[in-house]
């Protein structure tokens, strides 16, 4: 279906309709029980985790296909949300041009950045992106925002201001990011059964369908001779260039088309929340999406969607418990006890999610090199059990062999 | 006039003259070995003629076009497939898909942006790739990861690769370097085998002289950069100045 062959029209329709139901899926808990706070199904963060999947997924058109490690991404998503609040600024708030234009402005600034710094491979490439990304918060931070020509605003942030032009704009339309009038932030639907609830949110399903769009796109890229060309990249250099291909433009254009996953992502968050921030561009957030793609399985079709999830997902509801929580947990105990639990995993909670997700990382990348989705096809391998190992080499067609990502 | 002229040749390489006005001529559908010592600059020519060194003077004419200056990628295109020392192959790719990059190249050229249509879908790709693999005896092989291959089974695949681009001259470096003696036999076999099957011209350096006397038509022996005769083999064999200069005395 769709130009796609039988598993990967599963695939596809499987991560659809997780998307689609994530309101339910992510609400497990009754509003009221004491795990509600694992609940991540409010609109805000599950718009978090689909514009961070689409990042996630342009990431790794470059690095898991071609194994360029690039660590300025985030400036492309910077640029996208950037030039998303400016759209709002000067035309109307309707997410479509907004959008648009973050896209193509991605697509420009990568081009530029990528002709450069594909002259060189490996950590130098590295090097050349993170310079890069750089230069550019340090340009949106302050450089670019005096008042002679501000076209960031600074720390503040770029927003709109009621003096703006909004040329578009008109009566009767949200004064807030919309579609044709359909306000981002607006839920659809807030159903209520027995003691869940469920948010239906307009901003969230339309970075669904999104979502949905480019991981299409994206099985496409991958299965096509373009695709095949990437992986040939990564796997030998030498022998591509003796083979009458040109592996620059391959990674150029690879480099480009990632870099307008970014901008894409970029707009979306702009017309989710219309605000810029130059933060957005700076190195964490470059090696975020980069632990994204490891951490979920670099190379593969649906490794960078998990990361993306399962990093916001600590970000998040890891970052909320506090001791209050903690006690809660470990009232059962005795009182000395009790403070003890508490004692011990203070650290890892709250403003120490990071050091969770830090210890989660180690593990994933010491036992699990495929990232989460190899911890899947362990367990899918578990399940069928005695049943003889089938078709070995079809799956290292798809899923290219656990290798050492980080190392190159 | 030869497919291949190298017309006084010099490389230096700081105060080492690698290569002294070498001057070399291969006849099209012949195999023309190129032999010497160690140092002899075997593989300074062979990297100039293909595009990874430019020679400091001098000229290297393929076909009637010169091939200085131009990118490997380029002088593949132009008809010159080259085989490694030790074979260099996309070794975290299955041996099909090894085999359809260099279909595709012939194909579609340096550089095609062709995202969207799927592999499986490329019919013409598939029976090429398919046909030189049965050809070289590897069809069963077509799943597998490259990189579990063989040693004598990736050298072979190398070849296949080079062939399904219908080179007009095919270079080898030394392609039977640290072969077991059944591999090396088996290899002197195929390289017969695609002389015979084609019309094709090869050029060869090589070490082992089991290897050069059984398939070479001419012999060029290179010493110090300066090839020192060029001959049949019969005639390589018996000559004084290169049993000095490379048999040594035991010959």
């Amino acid at each position: 279906m769709f130009g796609l062959d039988s598993k990967d029209t599963k695939l596809l329709i499987v991560v659809a309709l997780l998307v689609i139901l994530a309101p339910f899926i992510l609400n497990p808990f009754p509003t009221d029980s004491a795990l509600a706070q694992f609940n991540a199904g409010y609109p805000d963060l599950m718009q978090r985790f689909v514009i961070f999947g689409i990042f996630a997924i342009g990431f790794n058109i470059l690095f898991g296909l071609t194994g360029y490690l690039s660590f300025g991404h985030a400036a492309f998503l910077g640029v996208g949300s950037y030039a998303a609040v400016w759209m709002f600024k000067l035309l109307s708030y309707n997410v479509i041009p907004a959008i648009a234009l973050s896209v193509i402005v991605a697509a420009l600034f990568s081009v530029l950045i990528g002709y450069i710094s594909l002259r060189r491979s490996g950590i130098y490439f590295s090097i050349l992106t993170l310079a890069f990304a750089q230069m550019s918060f340090a340009l949106a931070y302050s450089v670019l925002s005096n008042p002679k020509f501000n076209l960031t605003n600074g720390e503040t942030g770029l927003q709109v201001y009621p003096g703006d032009p909004q040329v578009l704009h008109h009566e009767g339309l949200p004064d807030v990011p919309h579609l044709f009038g359909i306000a981002m932030r607006d839920n659809f639907w807030e159903p209520v059964f027995g003691g869940w609830s469920f948010t239906f949110n307009n901003g969230y399903y339309l970075c669904a369908v999104l979502l949905i769009a480019v991981f299409y796109l994206s099985i496409r890229i991958f299965r096509s001779p373009f695709g095949m060309m990437l992986r040939a990249v990564k796997s030998n250099q030498q022998r591509m260039n003796y083979t009458g291909l040109n592996a620059r433009p391959y990674t150029l254009a690879a480099f480009v088309i990632s870099g307008m996953y970014a901008g894409l992502a970029g707009g979306l968050l702009a017309a989710m929340d219309p605000l810029a921030g130059a933060e957005r561009m700076q190195w964490t957030a470059s090696g975020e999406v980069v632990l994204m793609t490891i951490l979920g399985g670099a190379g593969t079709l649906i490794g960078p969607v998990l990361g993306a999830g399962f990093i916001k997902y600590f970000e998040n509801i890891f970052s909320k418990i506090n001791d209050n929580v903690l006690h809660q947990w470990f009232s059962f105990m005795p009182d000395g006890m009790e403070d003890f639990m508490v004692f011990v995993l203070h650290p890892f909670i709250g403003k120490g999610w990071h050091l969770t997700l830090g210890l989660l990382f180690m593990l994933v990348v010491i036992f699990l090199p495929g990232g989460l989705v190899e911890g899947g096809q362990r367990i899918a391998a578990l399940f069928r059990g005695g049943r003889k190992k089938r078709g070995g080499a079809e799956d290292g067609e798809h899923h290219p062999k656990p290798s050492p990502h980080v190392a190159e | 006039m030869g497919i291949l002229e190298v017309k006084n040749v010099n490389k230096r390489f700081g105060g080492l003259q690698a290569l002294g006005n070498v001057n070399l001529s291969v006849q099209e559908n012949t195999v023309h070995a190129i032999i010497g010592p160690n140092g002899a600059g075997k593989s300074t020519l062979l990297n100039c003629l293909v595009g990874k060194l430019i020679p400091d003077t001098g000229s290297v004419m393929f076909d009637g076009q010169s091939v200085l200056g131009r990118h490997p990628y380029e002088i593949n295109q132009m008809g010159i497939s080259r085989v490694f020392q030790t074979p260099e192959i996309f070794g975290d790719l299955t041996v099909m898909e090894n085999m359809m990059i260099p279909c595709f190249a012939k194909r579609d050229g340096a550089f095609e942006m062709n995202a969207l249509s799927a592999v499986g879908r490329q019919k013409d790709i598939i029976e090429r790739a398919e046909h030189v693999l049965e050809d070289m005896k590897m069809l069963d092989k077509r799943n597998m990861h490259s990189a579990s291959l063989s040693r004598g089974d990736k050298r072979r695949l190398e070849i296949a690769m080079c062939l399904s681009q219908e080179p007009r001259l095919l270079l080898l470096d030394e392609p039977t370097a640290g072969m077991a003696r059944a591999d090396t036999n088996n290899t002197i076999d195929l390289l017969k085998q695609i002389k015979e099957e084609r019309d094709i011209t090869i050029a060869i350096i090589e070490h082992d002289m089991h290897v050069v006397f059984s398939l070479a038509e001419r012999i060029t022996v290179l010493a110090q950069g300066t090839p020192l005769v060029e001959d049949t083999p019969d005639k390589i064999k018996g000559h004084p100045k290169v049993r000095e200069a490379y048999l040594g005395e035991s010959a």
